[in-house]
């Protein structure tokens, strides 16, 4: 572990995010060691609604499992992969996951594209780079790209791209989109 | 090895999470980055008579340096838990935890560059 003192070690953050359901588990676990990561949400009164608190009234927070994913490119060099749950009300892990973070994909899933509205809303306001991977079900019709992209209202310099988050060598395609896309904007501020 | 079996996936928690951190939820770890570099500096010695278990734990896991998250996915505890124990283990002296390199706004092309062609090698 012998670094050169010019050599910082460099860990980075990609995010994924998406609706649930979409894939976000498959696509971390295609192309990095997944494991658990465990957080706590302070339950909203949204929450209360949703997760039956009754007979345990005093309970004012909840476990909330992330996907925890790492690759490693060389020593001294990670990336980091979290997997959010989309929803308004994880917006508080959000906040921390995506400070400092490199970016992000969103999942979306073209039977229920609106589930991610909120992740592209959140990206979209920080200025975070991140790209629209529509992860392509058995089953479900598939959509052209530019299709996808008129739906959501992105700009156009938004990559979109189909993928099948189940194959390694997909997942691969995705990250690469996006870091690709985020050296884009990088260059293009430096201009 | 045999991991401190403080929570069971079927029987639940035995302890409640934040006696862990004899109730306190706020610490000098609270700062500290998911993917912050956690090192374990020094052996605890008698006088660190005050740590327990878990974090005797996280300095083995942290013996060669491990990020805040990976930390807190070995031991099997919420975030908030961990940082709390990390904030005590950093007051005594026993770990360096070093901030990811600051990516403002992103990091350098040519470290992008390298994590695109190690991307496509995987």
């Amino acid at each position: 572990m012998a670094f050169a003192p010019s050599e910082e070690p460099v860990a980075l953050k990609i995010l994924v995010a998406g609706g649930f359901g979409v894939g976000k588990t498959t696509l971390v676990g295609a192309i990095s060691e997944i494991r658990p990561l465990r957080t706590e949400e302070v339950l909203s009164d949204r929450g209360v609604g949703v997760d039956d608190t009754d007979g345990v009234e005093g309970k004012t927070t909840t476990t909330v499992a992330m996907d925890f994913g790492r690759i490693t490119i060389r020593e001294g060099l990670v990336v980091y992969l979290f997997g959010t749950p989309g929803q308004e009300r994880f917006w508080f892990m959000w906040d921390e996951l995506s400070y400092g973070a490199l970016g992000a994909v969103v999942l979306a899933d073209t039977r229920r594209l609106t589930d991610c509205f909120p992740s592209i809303d959140y990206f979209e306001q920080r200025g975070t780079p991140f790209i629209v991977a529509v992860n392509c079900f058995d089953g479900a019709e598939s959509h052209e790209p530019e299709d996808v992209r008129i739906a959501l209202d992105l700009d156009p310099d938004v990559p979109v791209l189909l993928c099948d988050v189940r194959r390694r060598a997909s997942a691969k395609v995705v990250l690469v989109t996006l870091v690709e896309h985020a050296l884009k904007m990088l260059t293009a501020a430096q201009r | 090895m045999t991991e401190p079996k403080w929570i069971d996936e079927e029987a639940g928690q035995f302890v409640r999470l934040y006696a862990l951190t004899g109730g306190r939820t706020r610490s000098s770890g609270d700062d500290f980055d998911l993917i912050a570099m956690v090192t374990a500096t020094r052996e605890p010695t008698g006088d660190d008579s005050s740590i327990g278990p878990e974090q005797r734990r996280i300095l083995e896991i942290a013996d060669h340096g491990a990020s805040v998250a990976d930390i807190a996915s070995e031991v099997g505890l919420p975030l908030g838990v961990v940082r709390v124990l990390l904030g005590d283990l950093h007051d005594l002296g026993l770990i360096n935890v070093r901030s990811p390199v600051k990516v403002a706004p992103l990091p350098s092309e040519r470290i992008l560059k390298e994590v695109i062609n190690g991307l496509r090698a995987l």
